[in-house]
């Protein structure tokens, strides 16, 4: 991380894990001696609903739980309308985007009150509004180890493969044992190795 | 070994504001946790739970937020340290015994924490608790991040002790629902054994000796308080402008002034205890200030106790212009934001805010508008109450004499929206439902046509509505209690109710079976499963058809309870022949009205699909679909 602080939005549909990516995050790098604050923002809505955490990062200051407008370094979808709902209002020229491709059609879009965007406009939005992006199948290999919360750490790994953050298989291991569980750890590695293999098959500026 | 009972003095953990609470009240020394779940307050309590039986304590979700607090104060009573959490509304409920017990004072420590949810972001209010800490004639603690939660909990039983009285904490959802570095202190190895002193009475008879005592408590609690480190000032010695502010307005605050660099015009007055206000410490900051900036959620709190003794001191300060809610300066309602911050200072200070440059703002903007579609409040999928409601709106329908449906707290209160069909339409407080529909249930004596049906929750019943089933039973009102009973507190994180075999603990508990207890009050119920909905339509029609007090009880697992068993669960798939789309004339009711998150719209095909990612294997999809089809594959 180049910047103090260094501000990562990790975002997608309640349901998807966002929460516990960006517990692991945190506690990988609270390990490393950083002050990290994590705040989440779920509008009016857990169920169905966009929920972000704002994760900031500091080597000197404990910092608030949300950030301000524009200021995002690192963005982090589950979902790829969240991505553009969040470079929406925290997005900068400087952001980098870490994108699964899965859609989550919200109940609006089921019901037929609005359209969800077209992927390839949407995609192509997303690249325009960050320095660099990452589109990665997250949800199509957590479906192939078994289970489609594993999305959230295949991106994680991700993040760590294109070396956007400080994070490694070994912090992961770690962070996964002392905060959800000893048993986690092995299927929880998987999918993050999958996340680095993936993105480094097909990152793309 | 759970991460808040480590015992490693020193260490650094990010922790949630809620872990950093319950991992104070460990260092403190509890021996009791009482609570009834309610966000942003859940997991402080559940987390002790986890820790409970390794820790040697005892953990409780009580029945009710009073009931919490009383068992809380029956171990205070006998030289215990006990927690109490709760939300906002949860101290409306406890407020009955709290202005008593803060006239009999009690002999350990007693911690209230309440946390407020500025917004509602998952409460049907805003409700500024801190009000009530003023009539209680307590001490109320406001923490400003996550370590000061640790440390300000420990303290508030050091304080508790000292004056024998309840002492508040008031948390917010951005500090109890946050995380952030927490050092880790020394946990304690011995606790009392509990003993009740019966030469002296805890009465508060009478109150003219008992509100005498109370309020010496509390000047004592002043006199504690009147130095205390959780109160500090940052800044130049006479800024130009001074922000006055606590809880999560001070890390919104100081990261304003750095993001405006404005370090050297502005100073931060961070206050800690709120009530009662460090009056020499405030006196002797306002002498150094000429424009003042309130910065606190949700009610002018500090702004009004700060306006108060300023007026009290009025000639020995100099002439201060106050900004805040009251001045119309700052918005009156909702949570705090950065953005909200920094606008204030930068108007106040006349410096310019950051901003994006104008082509990526355009870009930004149409992203929002063309890419980001909007994600309306839904239940999950495979939710049981789409099913209830479904059915619901259904024997309403046959029924044809426009009954009324009183909601409740819980998942289905989201009934009041398209998720629910809009069905509900009443929404208030805990087992006010219940009481609604019987006092509706009785205007048939005055003419009234329309039926009345209460819905609630299995827990909400337990905490609210018997009181008000019991009431209508016993004066023959005519309405149709639905107990959604889908085995757990399922809004705040499927915590156990008393109708629950295990305790918070894990361990075994008597059920008070919700059956079993209906029957005995006169009101044998109806047991039905909603994902039955055919059968589930005909018992709600048949009970409205029924005169007097009736009971239905839909019960089926919440979803997310079954998905955390990880049990194969039901295939389901659309028939992509039989699926006839646009030529069915159904218009699309599997999508277009059900609005299950696990079904979804192929526009190009124009045919239902199913998300096989998030289908939950409900079946209610197969049950609707005029074309049957959609097929249920057992697991």
């Amino acid at each position: 991380m180049t910047k103090d602080p260094f501000n990562v939005v990790v975002t997608g549909v309640g349901g998807q894990g966002n929460v516990i990516a960006s517990l692991l995050i945190g506690a990988m790098l609270v390990d490393q001696g950083y002050k990290v604050t994590i705040g989440e923002t779920y509008g009016a809505s857990q169920r169905g609903g966009s929920v972000m955490s704002h994760v900031r990062i500091s080597r000197t200051q404990q910092l608030g739980p949300l950030m301000p407008p524009g200021v995002a370094d690192l963005v982090i979808a589950l979902e790829p309308s969240e991505a553009a709902r969040v470079l929406g209002t925290l997005g900068n020229p400087s952001t980098v985007s870490v994108v699964n491709t899965r859609p989550v059609h919200p109940v609006d879009v089921i019901c037929g009150d609005l359209p969800y965007p077209d992927l390839a406009e949407l995609f192509a939005k997303i690249d325009s509004l960050s320095r660099e992006s990452y589109f990665i199948s997250a949800t199509d290999s957590a479906l192939e180890l078994g289970n489609p919360i594993l999305a959230n750490i295949v991106l994680l790994g991700a993040v760590a493969g294109a070396n956007l953050l400080p994070i490694s298989r070994e912090g992961l291991e770690k962070a996964v044992s002392e905060y959800m569980s000893p048993d986690k750890v092995a299927i929880n590695t998987e999918a993050f190795v999958r996340g680095i293999d993936l993105v480094r098959g097909r990152a793309r500026d | 070994m759970s991460l808040i009972s480590k015992d490693s003095p020193g260490k650094e953990l990010l922790l949630m504001g809620n872990e950093a609470i319950a991992r104070g009240a460990l260092e403190a020394g509890i021996s009791v946790a009482a609570a009834y779940p309610g966000n942003p307050s859940s997991e402080i309590i559940g987390s002790l739970a986890e820790v409970a039986q390794e820790m040697g304590i005892y953990v409780e979700w009580s029945i009710n937020e009073k009931v919490a607090l009383e068992v809380a104060a029956a171990a205070a009573a006998s030289g215990l340290n006990a927690l109490v959490a709760m939300k906002q509304n949860g101290l409306n409920v406890a407020s009955d015994f709290l202005f008593n017990l803060n006239l009999t004072g009690i002999r350990g420590g007693l911690v209230l924490v309440v946390c407020d949810d500025p917004s509602g972001i998952s409460s049907t209010n805003e409700q500024d608790s801190r009000i009530a800490a003023i009539p209680a004639d307590l001490p109320l603690l406001e923490p400003s991040t996550f370590h000061e939660a640790k440390d300000m909990v420990k303290y508030a039983f050091e304080l508790s002790r000292s004056i024998q009285n309840v002492c508040l904490v008031r948390s917010v959802t951005r500090i109890s629902h946050a995380r952030g570095n927490v050092t880790l202190g020394p946990l304690p190895d011995r606790r009392p054994v509990p003993y009740f002193d019966t030469a002296k009475s805890l009465s508060t008879l009478p109150a003219s000796v008992t509100h005498p005592t109370a309020h010496r408590k509390f000047r004592q609690a002043r006199e504690l308080l009147k130095d205390s480190p959780f109160n500090r000032y940052e800044g130049p010695e006479k800024p130009e402008l001074m922000v006055v502010t606590c809880g999560s307005g001070v890390l919104f605050s100081r990261e304003a002034v750095q993001e405006l660099g404005l370090d050297a015009r502005v100073g931060l007055l961070k206050v800690g205890t709120t009530w009662p206000l460090p009056e020499t410490f405030v006196v002797h900051h306002l002498a150094n200030a000429k424009k003042v900036l309130f910065v606190e959620e949700v009610d002018p709190f500090l702004e009004t106790n700060v306006l108060e003794i300023y007026a009290r001191h009025n000639g020995n300060l100099p002439a201060i212009e106050f900004f805040g809610k009251k001045s119309g300066f700052a918005p009156d309602v909702g949570e705090l934001s950065p953005g909200l911050v920094l606008g204030l200072l930068s108007q106040l200070t006349k410096t310019p805010l950051p901003t994006r440059d104008d082509r990526y703002s355009a870009d930004a903007q149409d992203a929002l508008h063309r890419f980001a579609p909007v994600r309306s409040l839904a239940f999950c999928a495979g939710c049981p109450h789409r099913a209830s409601y479904w059915a619901l709106k259904k024997a309403l329908a046959l029924d044809g004499r426009n009954g009324v449906v009183f909601g409740d707290i819980g998942c289905y209160a989201l009934g009041v929206f398209a998720t629910g069909f809009h069905q509900a339409k009443t929404l208030h407080a805990m087992g006010s439902g219940a009481g609604m529909a019987a006092g509706f249930g009785l205007l048939g004596k005055l003419g009234a046509t329309q039926p009345a049906i209460a819905l609630c929750g299995d827990s909400t019943f337990y905490h609210a509505a018997i009181p008000a089933l019991i009431n209508g039973l016993h004066h023959r009102s005519d309405f149709l209690l639905i107990i959604l009973d889908n085995s757990a507190t399922a809004m705040t994180g499927f915590q156990p109710h008393p109708g629950s075999r295990v305790d918070a603990m894990g361990l075994e508990a008597r059920p008070v079976v919700l059956e079993d207890l209906c029957a005995a009050l006169g009101a044998p119920p109806v047991i039905r499963d909603p994902f039955d909905l055919e059968d589930t339509t005909a018992a709600i029609y048949d009970l409205l058809q029924k005169q007097g007090t009736n009971v239905l009880i839909l019960r089926q697992e919440c979803a997310l309870v079954r998905a955390k068993r990880n049990q194969a669960r039901r295939k389901v798939e659309i028939d992509q022949t039989r699926c006839i789309g646009e030529e069915c004339g159904c218009n699309r009711l599997c999508t277009r009205v059900l609005k299950c998150p696990g079904l979804n719209w192929d526009a190009g095909a124009g045919k239902a699909r199913i998300d096989e990612a998030i289908c939950t294997g409900c079946g209610i999809c197969a049950q609707i679909c005029p074309s049957r089809a959609i097929d249920v594959q057992e697991a």
